[in-house]
């Protein structure tokens, strides 16, 4: 079949008063009607300026398209001026396009029926009356209840998953013959992202569009596309079939992230292999092939010359390598799988958490009874001495808070909280200072949890001097300098400051700083969510290694339950400030109690299309009830696929369903299953 | 929204009565005897004793205080003791002058402003972009009266096109109206402008950046209405904020434009009340100095609302 969109050999560069940038370099792809593609790589590698360059969104200056034709039909639109009458009939119309971040997409002073009319007049060229009749009908496909109504309202009435699903019926308001959805889900929680991935998909079934999907989220590409464009450092390494490129990856850089990504299935000793070094920064681009510097095949040869181009390997299967497939099998053969060894003691109660309860008052006006808001609804849990504890759930769900009340600061959490036996909040100031040297914080995000005018010495430093550590200046340096090695950094890069690392750097200056005063217990709050992909694998290690090396005990506090999964010994699900389920880490993944963690563990795509394919997903509806009303009976009943009576009248206690296997929920005794 | 505008005069119905309490004060914290501040230096005893009466000043403060708000509210500001005539009349006269070159001002400040840096803003960059900032900063660091004298100097001295003082209305004459104000109005206006005009580049080019514009134009908008209805509403928060603040000037006017051009306006009649110690003119003042500040920035929020759908729903 001909291609409705072909792409060929277009590069695009950005230049600022020091250099020019290649951001995307000679690529070239064609997509037939109707397919499914991805566009896979990490942040950096080109695949969003691509998708811009195509529409001629690019800003110019700085950014400037050096090359290349898009063909859209047989027809070369980058002749035509970005601000012509034949591309602005493109945009919007034969090509539809969904953002990334649905909270900041659409525009906040105008309703969602002004937003979605105004295209389809522009389009359709009809009256006001059609147009709105056509909004009302592409409303109701993409999902929104009350279509009609809701016209009037404007974006931030809407949650994060309406207002995704708002910008896919403004995608398709132009009849497109091409759907491009940029990291359409990367801002949603894992069962909005499989809601919001099957529309998209239903909806090109429907209107016969193609749907570029552009992701960094190999399991996504996994379930839901046909082709896949693997890119990095601006140009195209592999391009191939979803079913070939995951069963033969023939790109270094392919096999390299699908090496490094933990996957739900994933047996328990396995190690992650993490890709070197940090992405290529396209402004100094190396001779040759530009994963070479990271590249475990890489030969001398490999780092001169012109980087490799696509070879065919297989049908419509093209790699960027020197290396044949049946090299890079060999090569991998003789390097041995390395495995983990979980074997570790666990020891007694490091921490106890009774009764936690979280509740805000609500300003509320003269007369009126005070109002709460929970955040938290009667949490308790317990964390043994060595062992890693995963604490899971949707946004909203409590988890941060949990942490901030056990580290205490948060002055409103009622409860017990006892830690070594002693309940922090019954301490005073001095005595909790003290404590809270053995219990340390990693947080999520390493760009804004550092004070970006100190340097990385004194960042690691700080915690000695602040509960006197060390006794001398000699014994100090000796001990950052411990700490550098510790967590993987170079002695030598003390002295820069917050912006001279790289995201991955800043989140090891994180570790070593909860490190530097020797904590028993670290709560790591989303330590890696904010990281790349390559770089994910090389925290999550560190993190492991550590643990073994030096007996720490964890709480890790993440929403991607293939990490929690690959970390943790025993795992906590939480949904609305309740826990729902808190089980071994086998168990719960082989055996999931709740409905809501069935769901949940659903709803996480596997990177591999064998398995992928015979998965039954088991798709929530709806979305996470506000705290403000709160069910009255079960948190989750309102949902839940199986709620009865019982289920939507009272709540159901946490309790033993099987040995060391916890659960809230009525029917798990044998009504359900 | 009805509620939330009531709640807001209130707030500055509370505002206005604290600066009404220190305005009232001020006539007692002055240096020297009050019947003298009221009445001047020169009056005899029989004069003394009769202001001493009128002004209460045998009865108790928060009597006298109730007094002269009472009165103030029925619309007798006292007498100026320098003109000998009700404060009243002074401010009828000079008032609706003041108000008139005001208006004029900050229209044409914020039309030309937000012009300027919508233009400057969507050609960020290019030669249109460098001259608009040159000439906001410009007319941000120029001296308002050095403007005026070399306006003056310049299109009535030299070249002969305007008049170079006096005021009157439109309704007094047309086109002599319109020539008399061109110079104090485009003086007034220059500051306004460049505060304007850069304002309104700064938040256009953060807006110009957001989300919801790539996602405006990957719809297929014209970039002409991607910056008009849906940039520029955005960007205009910050700039009604400005807009708010040159209301002050406002009523108290600008005293060397009015100096410089002899236009019998309230700076002038202010800054002579100040000087003078004459308090009745100067506790006027002060009063509807507030009033107008209060009301220009309930206007302010009022606009906010109107604009950003977000402050409204709250």
């Amino acid at each position: 079949m001909n291609a409705c969109l072909e792409v060929r050999n277009l590069s695009v560069t950005f230049t600022n008063s020091v250099q020019t940038t290649t951001a995307v370099d000679g690529v070239s792809y064609a997509i037939r009607p109707g397919e499914i593609v991805s566009f896979v790589g990490e942040s950096g590698s080109g695949k969003t300026v691509t998708q811009l360059a195509t529409m001629q969104l690019i800003a110019s200056p700085p950014g400037k398209i050096r090359s290349g034709e898009v063909l859209l039909d047989g027809m070369n639109i980058l002749r035509f001026a970005p601000n012509s009458l034949q591309m602005r009939a493109v945009r919007g119309g034969s090509i539809g396009m969904v953002f990334q971040e649905p909270m900041t997409s659409l525009n906040p002073i105008k309703t969602i029926g002004s937003l979605l009319m105004e295209s389809i007049m522009l389009h359709h060229r009809c009256a006001e009356k059609e147009a709105k009749q056509r909004a009302v009908e592409l409303l109701e496909k993409v999902g929104i209840p009350d279509a009609e109504a809701r016209l009037a309202n404007y974006p931030h009435q809407f949650s994060g998953g309406m207002r995704q699903r708002i910008m896919i019926a403004i995608a398709l308001s132009g009849d497109p013959q091409v759907i491009i959805a940029d990291e359409p889900t990367t801002a949603l929680d894992v069962t909005m992202q499989a809601q919001i991935l099957e529309l998209l998909v239903d909806v090109v079934k429907q209107t016969g569009a193609a749907l570029i999907l552009v992701t960094h989220n190999l399991g996504i590409v996994a379930r839901y596309t046909e082709r896949i464009y693997v890119m990095y450092a601006g140009r195209i390494v592999e391009s191939g079939s979803t079913a070939d490129i995951f069963r033969q990856p023939a790109h270094p850089y392919t096999r390299g992230l699908l090496a490094a990504i933990p996957r739900l299935d994933d047996p328990r000793d396995r190690k992650l292999i993490p890709i070197e070094g940090v992405p290529l920064n396209p402004a100094n681009r190396p001779a040759g092939c530009p994963f070479a510097p990271r590249c475990r095949y890489a030969r001398e040869s490999c780092a001169q010359g012109q980087p490799p181009e696509l070879t065919e390997i297989g049908t419509e299967h093209l790699s960027a390598c020197v290396h044949s497939l049946e090299t890079l099998d060999q090569m991998d053969a003789s390097h041995e799988q390395p495995r983990f060894s979980r074997e570790k003691t666990v020891g007694e109660n490091m921490l106890e958490v009774e009764h936690l309860v979280v509740r805000y008052p609500l300003k509320g006006a003269f007369f009126r009874p005070k109002k709460h808001v929970t955040i938290l609804d009667d949490v308790s849990f317990a964390v043994r001495r060595g062992e890693t504890v995963g604490l899971v759930g949707e946004s909203g769900c409590g988890k941060t808070t949990v942490a901030r009340s056990i580290l205490r600061v948060i002055p409103e959490a009622q409860g017990i909280v006892r830690f070594n036996g002693v309940d922090l909040n019954t301490l005073r100031a001095g005595e909790l200072r003290r404590e809270r040297r053995k219990l340390q914080m990693i947080f999520q995000d390493p760009f804004s949890s550092i004070d970006p005018r100190m340097r990385a010495s004194e960042l690691i430093g700080e915690p000695l001097k602040i509960f006197k550590l060390v006794d001398n200046r000699a014994a100090y340096e000796r001990r950052v300098e411990e700490l550098f090695r510790l967590v993987g950094l170079d002695p030598a890069y003390g002295d820069r400051v917050a912006h001279e690392f790289s995201g991955g750097q800043r989140q090891r200056i994180g570790i070593a700083r909860a490190l530097a005063c020797n904590p028993e217990l670290i709560v790591c709050d989303e330590p890696i969510s904010a990281l790349d992909v390559s770089i994910q694998a090389q925290i999550i290690n560190l993190l492991e290694e550590l643990q073994q090396k030096m007996g720490l005990t964890y709480l890790f506090i993440a929403h991607d339950l293939s990490v929690v999964k690959h970390i943790s010994d025993r795992i906590i699900v939480m949904y609305l400030g309740q826990i729902v389920e808190m089980a071994e880490c086998e168990a719960l993944y082989r055996r999931p109690l709740h409905p809501y963690t069935r769901a949940l563990l659903s709803a996480v795509p596997i990177p591999d299309p064998s398995v992928e394919a015979g998965r039954r997903s088991e798709l929530l509806t709806g979305e996470v009830p506000s705290v403000m009303n709160r069910p009255s009976g079960c948190c989750f009943a309102d949902r839940c696929p199986h709620a009865g009576e019982e289920c939507r009248r009272s709540r159901p206690p946490l309790r033993e369903a099987e040995p060391g296997h916890y659960t809230a929920c009525f029917l798990s005794k044998g009504g359900f299953q | 929204m009805v509620r939330y505008i009531l709640r807001r005069l209130a707030q500055s119905a509370i505002v206005v009565l604290l600066v009404s309490l220190f305005a009232f004060s001020l006539l007692y914290l002055m240096p020297g005897d009050p019947v003298y501040a009221m009445m001047g230096g020169d009056i005899t005893q029989e004069q003394y004793d009769i202001a001493y009466q009128q002004l209460g000043l045998d009865r108790p403060v928060i009597e006298r205080y109730f007094d002269w708000i009472g009165s103030f509210l029925q619309g007798d500001f006292g007498r100026s003791y320098q003109n000998r005539m009700p404060v009243r009349d002074m401010i009828a006269a000079r008032l609706p002058i003041t108000l008139y070159l005001g208006f004029l001002s900050i229209l044409i400040s914020t039309a030309v402003g937000v012009i300027f840096g919508v233009i400057a803003s969507t050609r960020r960059g290019k030669l249109s972009d460098a001259i608009i900032t040159v000439f906001a900063n410009l007319g941000a660091a120029v001296p308002l009266f050095w403007l005026a004298v070399m306006g003056m100097y310049v299109f009535s001295l030299k070249l002969g096109l305007l008049p170079a003082y006096g005021f009157s209305f439109p309704t007094q004459g047309l086109e002599m109206s319109i020539k008399q104000c061109i110079l104090p109005v485009s003086v007034l206006s220059v500051g306004a402008i460049s505060g304007m005009t850069r304002q309104t580049r700064s938040s256009m080019l953060e807006v110009i950046a957001q989300d919801y514009i790539r996602a405006a134009r990957a719809k297929g908008l014209p970039e002409g209405r991607v910056v008009r209805s849906h940039a520029l509403p955005n960007a205009l928060i910050p700039v009604i904020t400005l807009v708010g603040i040159s209301f002050r000037n406002l009523v108290a006017g600008s005293v060397s434009v009015e100096k410089i051009f002899s236009i019998p306006g309230m700076g002038s009649m202010l800054i002579n009340a100040v000087l003078s110690k004459d308090v009745a003119v100067t506790q006027a003042c002060i009063l509807i100095i507030a009033v107008v500040i209060c009301l220009s920035n309930l206007l302010v929020d009022i606009s906010y609302a109107w604009l950003d759908p977000r402050i409204r729903l709250q």
